[in-house]
């Protein structure tokens, strides 16, 4: 079980070189590809939403798509009924729906009287998922499966933010906070609750932890998370629809973690940045265009298979995503040794 | 002053009878020991006492409170530990960490996130570390600790709480030895604040430790009372003897 990668801090430094890189991209890509990468970044939201209910806490979810979908289309509603795009009011109105709906989900699925199978949490967020996808595809208000287009810009007061590098920076923030919050939420004595939680839930209810309520709890502020990209998701390509908030996307949440590696917060990115980039290139080879996505699969089933770590563990090893949580006193221990001897 | 009364506990599995109309008193700073031929249901009771599964007749009462139909987790919180037959350990956490875990399960949730005990608990956690033997390991992996270090940490993790009442089921089960020894040394202590009921199959081990045993042979009491009235009991003898 010992393992030297675990002596070595790779993961901050990895996290580092990734925001390093966010941070100066805009700089030295085109107008093009800094949407593309926008477009990464609200997605990152979304994955690292199921990292936080999967790989934390060990809540099998299909529901991230819904909190994610809900959200954009409660903003385009809002932006095509009303006409309000402002930021200050889009973004506190996505993360209240993602926020809502997986506090409702999580009521009927979590706390319920007994602690809820794996399975029974799967199938119950895939149903709502797959319901919710059907009843807006049918529903001609929100506009039934060609979805809704939002036709004004995000704006701040009577400043239009478009797509490029000032919605780049957005995104970038809102990913930023969102990481560290869930960051400072994962290596808290909460996180530690998680990190049991995983591993051998029924033992943590006799230690005398309501389970089913840190469960609820994760899992709501994951929805918000969620929530918030939904949001940014709809505005920045002006467009939310059924296949935006249904099986597919809430599929994707789960590869993009399943791909980047389970149990840090920087693994979803991974897998986000790998798995859009791979489909994006191959999608614009002439030779690959009609069968693409059967070689993402084929890499994806390659990678699930002989690397179950994802690719962040060929970098980083599960001890140091596990990490630790009591801070140890070392002179207090040394003293305690020494007084011993 | 009895802190667990155990009346008419009774648990059955299809057709099998594994409690049939339990009674035991079981009193407030005391070592009490379950003891019985194989099969003859004494993890099953014990199993009832923490609420891994619950009685189908009879009535639990721990410290005044009727718990019979209480899930494990609110009998945790009143102050009722248990130990599990197999070690029931983090073992990706460290040894400081599962400590950690179990000292701070009385915090609230906001305190939790908040990370605010974390910094307190610092003296108490290399305290019982250091009583358990297990200070130089508090950094290591709780998975990469023997067999008979697993079991302490586990004990140490219940113990740390200060419970009023711990269940121990097989605390010594595949130690050495001197290991046991070492265990009913680290559990005389424990006495002035908490109670002790034990399932062990060591007899020579439990009569040491205990004040009160319990004999249990096919889901009823076959004896109760003293280690040395039961060790003069004709009808644990033939037990024993006979079927042991």
């Amino acid at each position: 079980m010992k393992d030297k990668k675990a002596n070595f801090k790779r993961l901050p430094l990895l996290e580092a070189i990734i925001l390093g890189f966010l941070v100066v991209a805009p700089l030295f890509l085109s107008d093009f590809y800094t949407v593309i990468l926008t477009r990464m970044l609200i997605l990152c939201l979304l994955a690292i939403s199921f990292e936080l209910c999967w790989g934390y806490s060990g809540i099998m979810t299909f529901g991230q798509g819904l909190f994610f979908g809900m959200a954009g289309y409660a903003v385009a509603l809002l932006a095509n009924k009303v006409g309000f795009v402002q930021i200050w009011g889009v973004i506190p109105i996505g993360i209240f729906v993602g926020t809502i709906v997986s506090f409702l989900l999580a009521w009927l699925l979590l706390l319920g009287k007994k602690a809820p199978e794996i399975i029974f949490v799967a199938l119950g967020t895939l149903t709502f998922s797959y319901a919710a996808e059907r009843l807006v595809s049918g529903w001609y208000y929100v506009g039934g499966g060609n979805g809704l287009s939002i036709f004004e810009f995000l704006s701040f007061g009577s400043y239009e933010i478009e797509p490029g590098v000032l919605f780049y920076y957005i995104a970038g923030i809102a990913l930023l906070v969102s990481y560290l919050l869930s960051r400072y939420l994962v290596r808290s004595q909460l996180g530690l609750v998680l990190a049991a939680m995983r591993q051998d839930e029924k033992r943590l209810l006799f230690l005398g932890y309501r389970v089913r309520g840190f469960k609820a709890l994760v899992f709501t502020f994951a929805g918000a998370v969620a929530g918030l990209g939904g949001a940014l998701y709809a505005h920045h390509e002006g467009f939310i629809g059924p296949n935006n908030m249904g099986i597919g996307i809430s599929t994707m949440a789960v590869l993009y973690t399943l791909f980047g590696g389970v149990g840090s917060l920087i693994g979803p990115l991974i897998g986000v940045f790998a798995l859009e980039t791979i489909s994006f290139t191959l999608s614009g080879v002439d030779a690959f265009k009609s069968f693409w996505p059967v070689i993402l699969g084929a890499i994806l089933l390659v990678v699930v298979t002989f690397k179950p770590d994802g690719l962040t563990g060929f970098i980083v090893s599960r001890r140091e995503r596990i990490g630790t949580f009591g801070r140890i006193d070392k002179k207090e221990k040394n003293g305690r040794k020494e007084t011993k001897d | 002053m009895t802190i667990l009364a155990i009346e008419n506990i009774g648990k059955q599995f299809g057709s099998l009878k594994a409690l049939d109309g339990i009674d035991i008193n079981v009193e407030k700073n005391t070592f009490h020991g379950l003891i019985g031929p194989n099969g003859s249901g004494k993890s099953t009771l014990l199993k009832a006492l923490a609420g891994d599964h619950f009685a189908d007749q009879g009535t639990i009462t721990f410290d005044g409170i009727d718990i019979t139909h209480q899930p494990p987790e609110y009998r945790a919180s009143i102050g009722l530990n248990f130990k599990f037959q197999i070690t029931a350990i983090f073992p990706e956490l460290s040894v400081y960490d599962n400590i950690l875990l179990s000292v701070q399960s009385t915090a609230s949730i906001w305190e939790l996130i908040r990370s605010r005990s974390r910094a307190s608990l610092n003296d108490k956690i290399l305290e019982t570390l250091e009583q358990f033997q297990l200070l130089d390991k508090a950094e290591s992996l709780a998975g990469e600790l023997s067999h008979g270090q697993q079991q302490w940490l586990e004990i140490s993790m219940s113990v740390i709480r200060k419970p009023k009442l711990l269940l121990l089921d097989e605390p010594t089960g595949g130690m050495s030895p001197e290991e046991r020894r070492a265990t009913g040394e680290l559990l005389l202590p424990i006495r002035k604040e908490t109670t002790l009921v034990i399932v062990e199959h060591d007899l020579e081990w439990i009569k040491d430790i205990c004040d009160n045993l319990t004999v249990l042979d096919q889901g009823k009491v076959l004896d109760s009372g003293t280690v040395d009235k039961i060790e003069k009991s004709n009808k644990v003898k033939e037990v024993y003897t006979t079927r042991v």
